[in-house]
């Protein structure tokens, strides 16, 4: 007789070792208490403390998310290496370039005057408390998807390396881990340590977990591409078995290419970013993160982008099963090629450590905005104590997790996809930015203008592309990247552009602000 | 480093970042699948190396561009106190 055998279980050993990183985690957050010095600008920008390589770090590890790693090589294993060129070069040289011309000079008008959030800043250059309030949940609405984009790419991941680790428990997911179950494990463990150590605690949380994912990143790149017989024997692999992965014809458009530029300006627009800014010590701690910020860049991306096409290669000769979602490729390249049990679980880590770094950052920085541009402009600056600011920060960040939690277990979208959402609004609303710094004669109602004219034109691309999903009144989805372009085009071109026009064009229609307010913001100096 | 000269570099660093923009199109190798150093195809050394000239770039741009005054700017003023709790 014989008798039907299931499988054995996967060993537990790469959840063991995720479970001692999220714990080790979990006591940096309370250890970084030990420094906190118990003001409110401590634990909102580190009394801005932080020197060169922790602001590197931090805001590199910001930058990166699950965009970065799960979504890069998901992206490169459908659209091939172009990938690296419209977000990898693009960000190198954009990133810093925004670093250069908008981080510092955010950081000292925020030393200057104390300020915390990006909407102080904005209320008082452009003298408008209602701009604040408009402000406030366009910036929320927009950080949760990209909070979205994190938890779905943790839960993706996790899916794909904990694959046949539970068949009893989890059997309607192969006994993978549910994404659900990942969601709250990870969502719990970030809001402890922030909720702990608020700014300090994420920056230090952000430069172990960044340089985790950077060494992390690589030893995966090494390991599969020694399981594939070497990096030559792998990328001649793609030549003859997804050879189209090997280049751009036929994958990525040209005006797409050239368009994705506008992507990368969303930084200048980070709320979570400008937090981390105003945490730097001196100007001069932005030179090395201007400097090394487009080289991080490439060797967390470049590794991802081979291991990308190497998959593609894999699939096709028949040697890798097809993932049923692209964003578990990492995860499956990772469980399939990684001989051991414990490199797989650092591995695991390495990858949610890119994904927590940038949640803790969003986190931290939803409740600040709470705090200090909603509670305290309406209800004054007494009305609460020091620590009931405190817990209606961290309710309002609890209830922000809570729905974005909710959504992700729906997985409502492919992760890159619904960043690049997510970009575009950030990067609609750096004209704002820019004009603030460096035009005198912007005006309340032109940034008033330019808010509104993106909502509006982000509201109309964002709906004629989730509505009429294939081809809508503005533009379509293109058949060989499914990215929704509009003439072959990002729509993020034109809404930067409408935004760029309503903001010029109704500030020169309207008086320009004090000459107190430009006389406040302007260095006469002109440096 | 005189004014006239520092001036000149600067326009030189921001020359080399408009410079970067255009090279980022490389349409040259868009269909061009010859693998480097036997495992970076070619479109992809290309950007990998961009992204070296990029920190180099940007280096120049530290050593050249960078707003001196700014950090004076943003010290000779004392706030009022400012912010509050939460999060």
């Amino acid at each position: 007789m014989i008798l039907a055998q299931s499988p054995p279980a996967a060993s537990l050993t790469p959840l063991v070792v995720i479970g001692v990183y999220l714990a080790l985690l979990l006591f940096l957050g309370v250890f970084s208490t030990r420094f906190f010095r118990g003001t409110s600008n401590d634990y909102f920008v580190a009394s801005r403390s932080i020197g060169p390589f922790m602001l590197l770090m931090s805001v590199f590890g910001t930058t990166m998310t699950a965009f970065a790693l799960v979504g890069s090589t998901a992206k490169s294993f459908d659209l091939g290496i172009g990938v690296y060129g419209l977000m990898a070069s693009w960000s190198g040289l954009v990133h810093a370039a925004v670093f250069f011309l908008i981080g510092i000079r955010l950081w000292a008008v925020g030393k200057r005057y104390g300020y915390i959030t990006q909407i102080q800043y904005f209320r008082d250059r452009f003298e408008s408390r209602a701009l604040g309030y408009l402000l406030f949940p366009i910036l929320v609405l927009l950080v949760m998807p990209y909070l979205l984009v994190g938890l779905l790419g943790a839960g993706s991941f996790i899916t794909g390396v904990s694959r046949g680790m539970f068949p009893e428990a989890f059997a309607a997911t192969n006994g993978s881990i549910p994404p659900w179950l990942t969601g709250l494990v990870i969502c719990a463990v970030v809001l402890f340590y922030v909720f702990f150590g608020g700014v300090r605690s994420t920056a230090w949380a952000n430069t172990f977990q960044t340089i985790v994912f950077m060494i992390m990143g690589v030893v995966a790149f090494i390991m599969i591409s020694n399981a594939l017989g070497g990096a030559k024997a792998a990328s001649q692999a793609v030549l003859e078995h997804a050879p189209t992965r090997a280049a751009r014809e036929g994958m990525i458009g040209k005006a797409q290419f050239l368009t994705y530029m506008f992507i990368p300006l969303s930084v200048g627009m980070f709320p979570h970013l400008f937090q981390h800014w105003l945490t730097a010590r001196s100007a001069k701690s932005f030179r090395l993160t201007v400097i090394a910020h487009p080289i991080c860049i490439m060797i967390v991306w470049l590794p991802c982008i081979l291991i990308g096409i190497w998959a593609a290669a894999m699939v096709a000769s028949g040697d890798l099963r097809a993932p049923s979602n692209s964003n578990a490729v990492l995860g499956l390249m990772v469980n399939r090629y990684v001989d051991s049990n414990l490199l797989t679980g650092l591995l695991g880590a390495g990858v949610l450590a890119a994904i927590m770094s940038s949640l803790d950052s969003q986190f931290v920085c939803i409740g600040s905005m709470f705090t200090n541009d909603i509670v305290i402009p309406l209800a004054g600056r007494d009305r609460f104590t020091d620590r009931q600011k405190l817990w209606l920060g961290r309710g309002f960040v609890i209830a922000v997790v809570a729905v974005t939690y909710t959504v992700s277990i729906y997985n409502p979208a492919h992760v890159f996809d619904l960043g690049v959402w997510c970009f575009t609004g950030f990067a609609a609303l750096f004209p704002l930015v820019f004009a603030a710094i460096y035009w005198r004669r912007t005006t309340r109602a032109g940034a008033i203008a330019c808010v509104v004219t993106t909502v509006v034109a982000w509201s109309l691309f964002f709906a004629d592309a989730m509505i009429f999903t294939e081809r809508g009144y503005l533009g379509q989805k293109d058949p060989g990247t499914d990215e929704y372009l509009v003439q072959g085009v990002m729509a993020v071109t034109f809404i930067v552009a409408a935004s760029i026009i309503a903001l010029v064009g109704v500030s020169l229609m309207t008086r320009p602000p004090s000459q107190a307010t430009m006389d406040k913001f302007f260095d006469p100096r002109g440096d | 480093m005189s004014a006239p000269h520092r001036t000149g570099m600067v326009w030189v660093v921001w020359g080399l970042v408009a410079a970067l923009a255009v090279l980022h199109q490389d349409l040259w190798y868009w269909a061009d699948t010859t693998l480097i150093l036997g495992c970076l195809p070619a479109g992809l050394f290309y950007h990998a190396a961009f992204s070296l000239a990029c920190g180099i770039v940007w280096a120049l741009a530290v050593r050249f561009a960078w707003p001196t005054h700014i950090e004076e700017w943003a010290d000779e003023f004392e706030p009022p106190s400012k912010g509050g709790s939460g999060s």
